[in-house]
């Protein structure tokens, strides 16, 4: 086990080089002149552009610059922008946001989507499984930014439950229910659907009739066989959605104004910055990672039969 | 319905509250309970804050280097300069400036008003504006309000020209680090001389890059940049970046204008469609840009209902043919698309009547304004328009661009069909993805269609809508438009020692330019505002900034 996690974690490495790499490549061929915008409806005078040309080793090749910027990231220096903000400082600010919101809706879409899974999954066919079926065709077939308007017309300007807007950073975990949902509604239906589907198959598989022969109440049978060997899908599932939740999640906080990430990636994209945008990213690729790690770890709990060595 | 040139109902119906306004301001100069003013229902906090929307600035709030919305509004509420613009008729009016006296329109004596204090402490002085316009205009410090200065006498030497624009040759050392033009008399005169007369410099004393700078910043620019330090009616208070910056009032502020209110909170949304949201949700108090999406059908105006207003601001939208390309060398033709443009059914349509069609280059809110300027091109006229076609023996595809990411393809799809319908050419609009992009061919003279072109008026004047634009070799005479008729009358209306008599130059300069249409005026700006039911009074200037001297907080 403790040499798996070694190697993987050993892996990470080159996925974090390889990705970085693309990233900050991507930004810099970007059509478009990062100082192009900056000074209004008129061209910059070329004094600025040369000073902030040189003071952003712009000219130098690619791999000189990134070479650069990698060296100054294992200092734990992110860069400056354009602006001159520290990139380390925005992400700083941004990150946590970000990461709230994936939790809420992460929580969200776990718990509502696995009880409901469970419940029609155990139920068989019936009124609740078509509500939950058509319910959940329904999320799937919403874009999130519909669900989004909607929701922040309906409980925001309409009923008054909600704030509209979120604004404050870090952002309050109670604002972040509603946004959290939103962003977690259309994964949430997934879960539901994996879930449904993984129970109703294992309930006729072969160790939960002995579990049942044995004389085993019907709680343990459920709760201990059934579920742990059907989550597995499932934790796969969400262990990604954590990172997509993270990455996707640019829409929902451009509709909740929510001072995440999202923002900072597209602005960075828009302005050329290739240290906000690879800074940002590379975070991501890291949560990406780790949670991919730990799925892969959590098989060898929820199954007996899945062994690291 | 709407005429041109109406005066806006807005100047109208704000004037007296403006006074009133001023003159509530210049009673209470000394004593300070304020609260017995406007009866509009509850009483007024004086120690109330607000928020107000901006976008993220796009360089540290150092004057010289602001000349974009978003750093401009922070920066006009944390420094008072030697002039200041009406905001309503756009007038400049001394500041800090106690006098300034020209013979010839070529050397200034200014003298400051003392006792002015920066947020630091230390006295507003002389030197203090002297060394700001020397940092500014010093070529290598590479500040983008330096070419403001060009006018003033050893401009040439201290920010010499590069000789290939922003090609990869540098620009030369600069032959002297101190404008020589600038002489500090004492504490509180100095004189500027210029290179030649030019009546309107006193017009510019008011925009950002003439702001005054404090000692502190040349000991410590970095120091400067976290926390910067003015001489305005706010003091600085922290910065969040692409959240907010908050401020509070300078309670030492010497100037007549003082805020009637404490804490200001500039905020960031993520698109302006959140800020929308967030005043009409209540979570922020001023917005100055109304998105589309609430300009539509006039829904703002129910959202809401008696916290919104419109008002022209000095901007203009223009298409701007590169004169480049050889397929728009003929003026026939440049003027037959300008014939075929119908503005007003385009500003009806498509803007709900918020645009007012333009009559002329200059936009009708500037002072030297004159009317009817373009009296013959500027109107729909496609019987006409066809003449000019035949003349000029056209037959080609007409093509219009501009950047695809700021909510412009409305108009100009609307505008491509008014062409299209009148002249019976074919007409296409070919967006390019980012501002950026648009930005970078414009400059590297390679746009190939006919593209947008906007001007908003850095200082209010004729002169700034004309000089920049359409003078040979201008910083942003994007077309490279040149006649040398037109140069003629610039050069000779800033030499006029007397601004009337330069604003009489520069109108002639604007009508030669119908001989040519080097660029067509749509129509003018105005920009749809709305406020939350927290606060009263609130309007724009007609610079576009949130009017910090008349908005008031209501009592909870």
């Amino acid at each position: 086990m403790g040499r798996y996690v070694l190697r993987r974690l050993l892996q990470l490495v080159p996925v974090f080089i390889g990705t970085t790499f693309l990233i900050y490549w991507l930004v810099w061929s970007l059509p478009g002149d990062p100082f192009a915008g900056k000074c209004g409806d008129r061209p910059c005078p070329p004094e600025y552009i040369a000073q902030m040309t040189a003071r952003f080793h712009l000219d130098d090749p690619l791999i000189v610059q990134y070479g650069r910027y990698m060296l100054n990231l294992l200092h734990g220096d992110f860069g400056e922008t354009f602006r001159g903000l520290d990139v380390g400082e925005l992400i700083g600010d941004a990150y946590p946001n970000t990461i709230r919101l994936a939790v809420v809706a992460l929580l969200i879409e776990a718990v509502i989507g696995l009880a409901a899974g469970v419940l029609t999954g155990l139920r068989g066919r019936g009124f609740l499984d078509n509500l939950v079926l058509v319910s959940t065709l329904f999320l799937i077939s919403l874009p999130v930014f519909v669900t989004g308007f909607v929701l922040q017309i309906t409980l925001g300007f309409e009923l008054k439950w909600i704030k509209t807007t979120v604004s404050a950073s870090p952002a309050p975990w109670q604002y972040l229910i509603v946004p959290g949902f939103v962003l977690g509604s259309l994964s949430m239906a997934y879960v539901t659907r994996l879930t449904r589907t993984s129970i109703a198959e294992n309930k006729r598989a072969d160790y939960v009739r002995t579990a049942i022969a044995k004389g085993l109440p019907q709680r343990r049978v459920v709760g201990v066989h059934l579920l742990r060997n059907s989550a597995i899908p499932v934790v796969t599932f969400l262990g990604t959605d954590l990172g997509a939740l993270m990455g996707g999640a640019i829409v929902t906080e451009g509709i909740f104004d929510i001072k995440g990430i999202g923002s900072l990636v597209y602005r960075g994209i828009l302005g050329k910055e290739g240290v906000t945008v690879t800074g940002v990213v590379t975070l991501l690729v890291v949560v990406y990672l780790v949670s991919n790690l730990l799925v892969d770890l959590l098989y060898a709990v929820l199954d007996p039969r899945i062994r690291y060595d | 319905m709407r005429t041109p040139l109406r005066k806006p109902h807005w100047i109208a119906t704000s004037v007296l509250p403006l006074t009133l306004a001023l003159t509530v301001a210049g009673c209470a100069g000394g004593g300070d309970d304020s609260s017995s003013g406007d009866g509009s229902g509850g009483g007024v906090d004086p120690n109330g804050a607000l928020s107000a929307f901006t976008t993220e600035p796009q360089n540290p709030l150092i004057p010289g280097n602001t000349v974009e919305q978003g750093g401009t509004k922070v920066v006009r509420a944390l420094f008072t300069g030697l002039t200041r613009y009406d905001p309503v008729t756009g007038e400049s009016k001394f500041a800090m400036a106690d006098k300034i006296d020209t013979t010839d329109s070529k050397v200034y004596t200014i003298k400051i008003k003392s006792g002015w204090k920066f947020h630091d402490g230390t006295e507003v002085k002389a030197k203090n504006f002297v060394d700001a316009w020397n940092y500014t205009t010093y070529g290598p410090n590479a500040q983008l309000g330096a070419s403001f200065f060009e006018q003033v006498q050893g401009y040439k030497d201290v920010h010499p020209a590069d000789p290939d624009g922003d090609g990869p040759q540098k620009a030369p050392t600069p032959t002297a680090d101190k404008l020589s033009g600038l002489k500090v008399v004492d504490d509180t005169t100095f004189q500027v001389t210029l290179y030649a007369p030019f009546s309107v410099f006193e017009l510019k004393l008011g925009y950002t890059p003439f702001f005054p700078l404090p000692d502190s910043f040349f000991a410590d620019e970095k120091g400067f940049e976290a926390k910067p330090i003015g001489n305005g009616p706010f003091k600085f208070v922290s910065r969040k970046p692409n959240t907010e910056i908050k401020l509070t009032r300078n309670d030492d502020y010497k100037g007549d204008d003082p805020a009637k209110f404490k804490d200001l909170t500039y905020k960031m949304y993520e698109t302006n469609e959140a800020a929308y949201n967030a005043v009409v949700g209540g979570d922020l108090d001023f917005l100055d840009n109304i998105p589309p999406a609430g300009l539509t059908g006039g829904k703002y105006k129910q959202d809401l209902e008696g916290h919104n207003g419109s008002t022209p601001y000095m901007g203009n939208q223009t298409l701007t043919f590169p004169l480049y390309d050889p397929t728009y060398q003929n003026p026939d033709l440049r003027k037959a698309i300008s014939l075929a443009i119908n503005r007003q059914e385009i500003v009806d349509k498509i803007f709900d009547g918020t645009r007012i069609p333009a009559d002329g280059w200059v936009n009708p809110a500037v002072p030297g304004y004159a009317k009817n300027q373009c009296p013959e091109l500027c109107k729909y006229d496609p019987a006409k328009a066809k003449d000019y076609l035949a003349k000029s023996g056209f037959k080609g595809q007409i093509k219009l661009s501009t950047n695809a990411d700021g909510g412009h393809k409305d108009w100009m799809t609307a505008t491509c069909n008014s062409i299209k319908n009148a002249l019976g050419l074919d007409c296409v609009y070919e967006p390019i993805p980012t501002f950026s992009e648009t930005r970078q061919q414009i400059t590297a003279h390679s746009m190939k269609a006919i593209f947008r072109s906007g001007w908003i008026a850095d200082y209010p004047s004729i002169e700034d809508f004309l000089n920049q634009l359409y003078r040979t070799g201008a910083s942003s005479n994007d077309g490279l438009y040149s006649n040398p008729k037109v140069d003629g009358l610039l050069a000779q209306a800033d030499a006029s020692p007397k601004v009337e008599d330069a604003n009489k130059l520069y109108q002639e300069a604007e009508r030669v330019l119908n001989d040519d249409m080097p660029v067509i005026p749509l129509w003018n700006q105005t920009s749809q505002f709305g406020w939350s039911d927290r606060i009263d009074h609130a309007r724009l200037s007609s610079l576009k900034d949130l009017d910090l001297t008349t908005v008031t907080v209501k009592k909870k």
